[in-house]
C-alpha cells in the first residue's frame, strides 16, 4: 500500500458507494479486486447504472469477477492510451450527479484524474483506492519529460538521462512524481539504485 | 491578531421603494470618489446609528462589480425583527451621511465553472443581481431561477428578464410554479456550479437533493441571509475585559459587546463566517443556537457561541472576551 | 530626483552589487541570535522612510537590471510564467494593484492615466509607454499578469481562493529560491509547502491559512522569509538545478565574502478586488557577506543564527556544504558582545 510521507504525497482510501444514479468505474490489474469488494457493500440495483472500463494486467485476470457484477456497460481496454478518447467522450456527455470510481495503480489513478479534473469534475469528490504496483510517474523538472513505470531510488530520466531523486512532492495537474538531478554540485557522486517502488 | 474591513464614509443618494416590503438604497463616497469595486456575492456592513442604540447588518452589493459609482443594497422589511430593517425604512433618507464597511465576499462565484446555475428565493435574489451583471460583463455562463411569493414581490424581476431574457426562469408561489429541482439538477453538464440563496428551507432541500443526486459538497454553494433574532434580555460577563453587560430584547450579543467598547473580529454578522466564534469560560442556563458555523458538539457541549446571532437564557454566562 | 537604476548582472560575470544606501537598507530578517519558525505575519504598512517599506510595492536601483533578467529567463523557458484559464480576471487585478502601487511611489519614473477603461501607462526606466483597454486582453501584448510583471520586482503567485482553502493557479516565478511553478501550479496551500520541514507538525500552515483566507481589501498583510545563494543569482529555479547547483562546490575561505549572499524575501498579501483571490508578491533582496558585516551587528547575529540552525532547516535551505566554511569566516567577525533587539543595523 502507498506509505503517507509528505502532505502533497496523494493518499488513497477504500471505494465507498456514492449517492447518486451514474457510477462510472475506471480500473487497471489488481484495482478490479477493489471494485469487488465495493460491490459485496453496495445497495441492491447499484450497478444497473454503472459503467466499468478496466485494463486488465499481463495476466488478463479479473475480468469475469467484473462482468458478473452486470453492470450498465463493461469495456476492457489494452491500456490508458487507448480508453482516453472514449473516457473523453463519455465524460463530455456527462451530467453533474456523476460520481467517479477509481482503483489500481498510482499511475492509472493519476492519469484518469486528470481527464476527470479536465472536464470539471472536482477531485475530492473522486473515489480512489490503490492496488497492486507502487511504480510512479515521475517528471523531470529540467526537461519537463515524463518517465513511466519508476521502480527505482534514484532514477534516471527516459528523455534527457540526467539521473533524478525521485520526491515524495506530486502534482495532480501533472499526475506525477517531481525528480530532481541528484547530483548537480557533484557529478561524480552516484548513489546506487535501489527498488523502491515496486 | 485579528483581522477586519476598513470603512468608507459613504451618503445616502437615493431611497427607492421596489415592492411593499423591498426598499432600495444607493450609497456614494461623501468624497465624491469611486467606491472600491468588489466581486458579485460581496455584501458591505451597515452601521445603523439608531439614537444610542448601534445596530450592523450585512447587505449584499446588487449593481454591477464593472460600475462603482455608487453602491446599492436592497432591504426587506422585516416587521417582527430586532428593528434593524426598520430603522433603514423609515429613518434612512437620501442626504443621510453613514458608514459602511468594505466588501467582504464570502459567497463568490467559482470563476472554473462551465456553467452557473443559481437558484434564488424572496430577497435572495440579491447577490444574484451582482453576479449576473459579473458574468453578463464577460460572456459567462449562467442560468437563474428564481421564485418569488406573488408576481408584484418579485423584486427586479422584470429587470432580470429584460436583461437577461432566456437565461431567467421566474416561479410564483401563488400561482403554484415550482422549480422542478430534481429535473433541473439531472440535466446539468459536468463542471456545473450550483449556487442557492434564500430561505433556510430552501437552501436546506436544495442541499440535500443535490447530495442524493450525487453532486459533490464542493459544487453547491449557499449563502443565508440569517439576521440576528430578537428575543430576551440576558446578562453577560466578558472575562477579559472584566465588563458585565445586558443584552436587550432588540440587540444581539454581538453588538452588546461593541456597545461596551470590545471588538470581537467579524466579518458576516450572519453566523456562517466563524470569525466572532467566542468560548464560554462558564454557564448556568442554556444556549439558543442559531449560527451556521458551529458542529452539532459545538452546539452541545456549551464551550462556544457565535454572538452575532446566538443568545442565551439563564443565570449566569461568562465570556472570554 | 528619482532612483539611480545600476547596470549589473544576475549571471556568467555576476556585476551586481549594492550602493551603500541600499546595504543600510537591506531587509536583515533575524531579530534576535536564533531562528526558527513562526507565523511572522503582520499588517503591511508604510514603514520608515530609506527602508524597503518605504513603499508597499519597492522599486529599486536594481530594478532595470532585475527586468532584463526575468526577460532573458522567460525566453529561455516560457513556463516560468503560467495562469489557469479562469484566472485572467484576477490577473487584471494585479495589473490595477501593480500600476496604482508603482506609480504612486515613484512618480518620477511611471505614470499611469485612466479614463474609464482607456487606461495611459508609462515605465520610463523601461521606455514602456502603453494605451490598452483595461479588461481586454487583445490590448495589450501579453496577458494582463505576465504584461505588468515583467515591469515589477519580484515574484507573484495569484492564489484563487476556494472551499476554504488557496490555489496556486497563476504566476510569474523566475526568482525564486527553489521551487518549481510548472510542478506547483493548481496545488492548494498545504500541498505547495509539503516539502517544508517541521512547519507542518507545528500546525503553522493551518493558522496561516486561516489568517490568509480572511484578509479583506485595503488590509494587507506581510512575513518575511530567508534562505542563502552563491553567486548573485536570481534564477535559482529547480529547472536549472544541474546549473547553479555545482556553486555551491565553489566555497572557498578565502571567497566567502564575495560568493555567499543572504537572499531575503519579502512576502505580501494582498485580497484583489473583481476576483476575490489574493495576491502573494515575493521581493527578493540579495547582499553578499563582505557588504553585509560592513554592519558590525549583522555579522555577529549571523553568524550565531548560522551557526546553531537546526539540521533540517540547513538541508531543507541547501546550506549543508558550505556550512563551516561560512560559519569559520563569520566567527572571526563575532566577539561575542551582545547585539542589540531589532533587525536595524546599529
Amino acid at each position: 500500500m502507498a506509505a503517507k510521507s509528505i502532505i502533497s504525497r496523494p493518499v488513497y482510501g477504500t471505494l465507498s458507494p456514492q449517492p447518486g444514479k451514474h457510477h462510472l468505474f475506471i480500473a487497471d490489474a489488481e484495482g478490479a479486486l477493489a471494485i469487488s469488494d465495493m460491490a459485496a457493500k453496495a445497495p441492491a440495483g447499484f450497478f444497473d447504472g454503472a459503467e466499468i472500463d478496466f485494463i486488465p494486467g499481463p495476466d488478463n485476470k479479473h475480468v469475469a469477477a467484473l462482468e458478473a457484477l452486470r453492470p450498465a456497460q463493461f469495456h476492457q481496454a489494452p491500456s490508458f492510451a487507448s480508453l482516453l478518447p472514449r473516457l473523453k467522450q463519455t465524460l463530455g456527455n456527462a451530467h453533474m450527479g456523476l460520481r467517479l470510481y477509481l482503483a489500481g495503480t498510482e499511475g492509472l489513478i493519476g492519469q484518469a484524474m486528470q481527464v476527470a479534473l479536465e472536464a470539471g469534475i472536482d477531485h475530492t469528490s473522486m473515489q480512489t483506492e490503490h492496488r497492486g504496483s507502487l511504480a510512479r510517474r515521475m517528471q523531470c523538472v529540467h526537461c519537463k519529460g515524463i518517465t513511466e513505470n519508476v521502480t527505482t531510488q534514484p532514477s534516471t530520466c527516459s528523455h534527457c538521462g540526467l539521473l533524478l531523486l525521485v520526491r515524495d512532492h506530486y502534482s495532480r495537474r501533472l499526475a506525477a512524481f517531481q525528480g530532481v538531478c541528484i547530483n548537480a554540485e557533484d557529478r561524480s557522486e552516484i548513489p546506487p539504485m535501489e527498488e523502491a517502488f515496486p | 491578531m485579528s483581522t477586519g474591513t476598513t470603512k468608507l464614509d459613504v451618503v445616502v443618494s437615493d431611497v427607492v421603494p421596489v415592492n411593499e416590503l423591498v426598499t432600495r438604497f444607493h450609497f456614494r463616497r461623501r468624497d465624491g470618489e469611486l467606491l472600491p469595486t468588489f466581486s458579485g456575492g460581496a455584501h458591505v456592513v451597515v452601521e445603523m446609528r439608531d439614537g444610542d442604540r448601534t445596530r450592523l447588518n450585512p447587505y449584499s452589493l446588487m449593481g454591477s462589480p464593472l460600475d462603482t459609482r455608487e453602491y446599492t443594497i436592497s432591504v426587506r422589511r422585516d416587521d417582527v425583527g430586532r428593528g434593524g430593517s426598520l430603522f433603514m425604512h423609515r429613518s434612512v433618507k437620501p442626504g443621510l451621511e453613514m458608514v459602511i464597511s468594505y466588501p467582504v465576499n464570502l459567497f463568490s462565484l467559482d470563476l472554473r465553472a462551465k456553467k452557473h446555475l443559481m437558484l434564488a428565493g424572496g430577497i435572495g435574489i440579491t447577490p444574484f443581481m451582482a453576479q449576473t451583471a459579473q458574468l453578463a460583463g464577460e460572456g459567462g455562463n449562467f442560468e437563474l431561477h428564481y421564485t418569488c411569493r406573488t408576481a408584484s414581490l418579485g423584486t427586479y424581476a422584470d429587470v432580470l428578464r429584460e436583461r437577461y431574457d432566456r437565461r431567467i426562469r421566474l416561479y410564483h408561489d401563488d400561482r403554484d410554479e415550482r422549480i422542478d429541482l430534481d429535473r433541473l439538477l439531472s440535466t446539468q453538464p459536468l463542471g456545473t456550479h450550483l449556487y442557492v440563496c434564500g430561505p433556510a428551507g430552501m437552501i436546506n432541500w436544495v442541499r440535500d437533493r443535490a447530495a442524493a443526486l450525487g453532486w459533490p459538497s464542493e459544487a453547491v454553494h449557499f449563502e443565508h441571509f440569517a439576521a440576528p433574532q430578537p428575543g430576551l434580555p440576558f446578562d453577560v460577563t466578558l472575562a477579559i475585559s472584566g465588563k458585565t453587560i445586558r443584552v436587550d430584547e432588540q440587540q444581539s450579543l454581538l453588538e452588546a459587546i461593541e456597545a461596551a467598547g470590545v471588538d470581537p473580529p467579524y466579518l458576516c454578522r450572519g453566523g456562517v463566517c466563524g470569525q466572532c466564534e467566542t468560548n464560554v469560560i462558564s454557564y448556568d442556563g442554556k444556549f439558543i443556537h442559531n449560527d451556521h458555523w458551529l458542529s452539532e458538539e459545538d452546539h452541545r457541549s456549551g464551550c462556544k457561541i457565535m454572538p452575532c446571532v446566538s443568545r442565551f437564557e439563564g443565570r449566569s454566562l461568562v465570556l472570554e472576551r | 530626483m528619482g532612483i539611480t537604476f545600476r547596470k549589473e548582472t544576475f549571471r556568467d560575470d555576476f556585476t551586481f552589487r549594492n550602493s551603500p544606501e541600499h546595504i543600510r537598507r537591506f531587509p536583515f530578517p533575524f531579530h534576535e541570535d536564533a531562528y526558527m519558525y513562526a507565523v511572522n505575519i503582520e499588517p503591511h504598512v508604510v514603514g520608515p522612510r530609506g527602508s524597503v517599506l518605504e513603499n508597499l510595492i519597492d522599486v529599486d536601483e536594481h530594478y532595470v537590471a532585475e527586468m532584463q533578467d526575468r526577460a532573458l529567463v522567460l525566453a529561455e523557458d516560457p513556463l516560468r510564467c503560467q495562469s489557469l484559464p479562469h484566472m485572467t480576471l484576477a490577473g487584471w487585478d494585479l495589473l490595477e494593484l501593480l500600476m496604482e502601487q508603482q506609480a504612486l511611489g515613484y512618480p518620477e519614473h511611471f505614470t499611469l492615466t485612466r479614463d474609464g477603461d482607456r487606461w495611459r501607462w508609462i515605465n520610463r526606466p523601461l521606455g514602456i509607454d502603453d494605451t490598452f483597454t483595461f479588461g481586454d486582453t487583445s490590448t495589450l501584448p501579453y496577458g494582463p499578469m505576465e504584461y505588468i510583471t515583467r515591469q515589477s520586482q519580484g515574484d507573484f503567485c495569484i492564489l484563487d481562493q476556494r472551499d476554504g482553502n488557496l490555489w496556486m493557479d497563476a504566476g510569474m516565478v523566475t526568482t525564486q529560491a527553489d521551487w518549481s511553478l510548472d510542478f506547483d501550479i493548481g496545488m492548494n496551500f498545504f500541498e505547495w509547502h509539503a516539502p517544508v520541514p517541521l512547519a507542518h507538525e507545528k500546525g503553522i500552515f493551518t493558522r496561516a491559512l486561516k489568517f490568509l483566507t480572511n484578509i479583506q481589501q485595503g488590509k494587507p498583510a506581510r512575513r518575511l522569509n530567508w534562505t542563502m545563494t552563491i553567486n548573485p543569482r536570481l534564477d535559482t529555479s529547480p529547472e536549472n538545478y544541474h546549473k547553479w547547483g555545482p556553486d555551491r562546490t565553489t566555497v572557498t575561505p578565502e571567497n566567502v565574502g564575495d560568493k555567499v549572499h543572504l537572499r531575503v524575501e519579502l512576502q505580501s498579501f494582498w485580497r484583489l478586488p473583481r476576483s476575490n483571490g489574493i495576491v502573494f508578491p515575493i521581493r527578493c533582496y540579495l547582499i553578499k557577506m563582505d557588504e553585509l558585516v560592513t554592519q558590525p551587528k549583522w555579522a555577529r547575529r549571523l553568524h550565531r543564527v548560522i551557526r546553531d540552525l537546526p539540521e533540517e532547516l540547513a538541508t531543507y535551505k541547501g546550506l549543508t556544504r558550505y556550512r563551516p566554511t561560512l560559519v569559520e569566516w563569520l566567527s572571526k567577525l563575532d566577539d561575542g558582545s551582545a547585539t542589540s533587539p531589532g533587525f536595524g543595523p546599529d
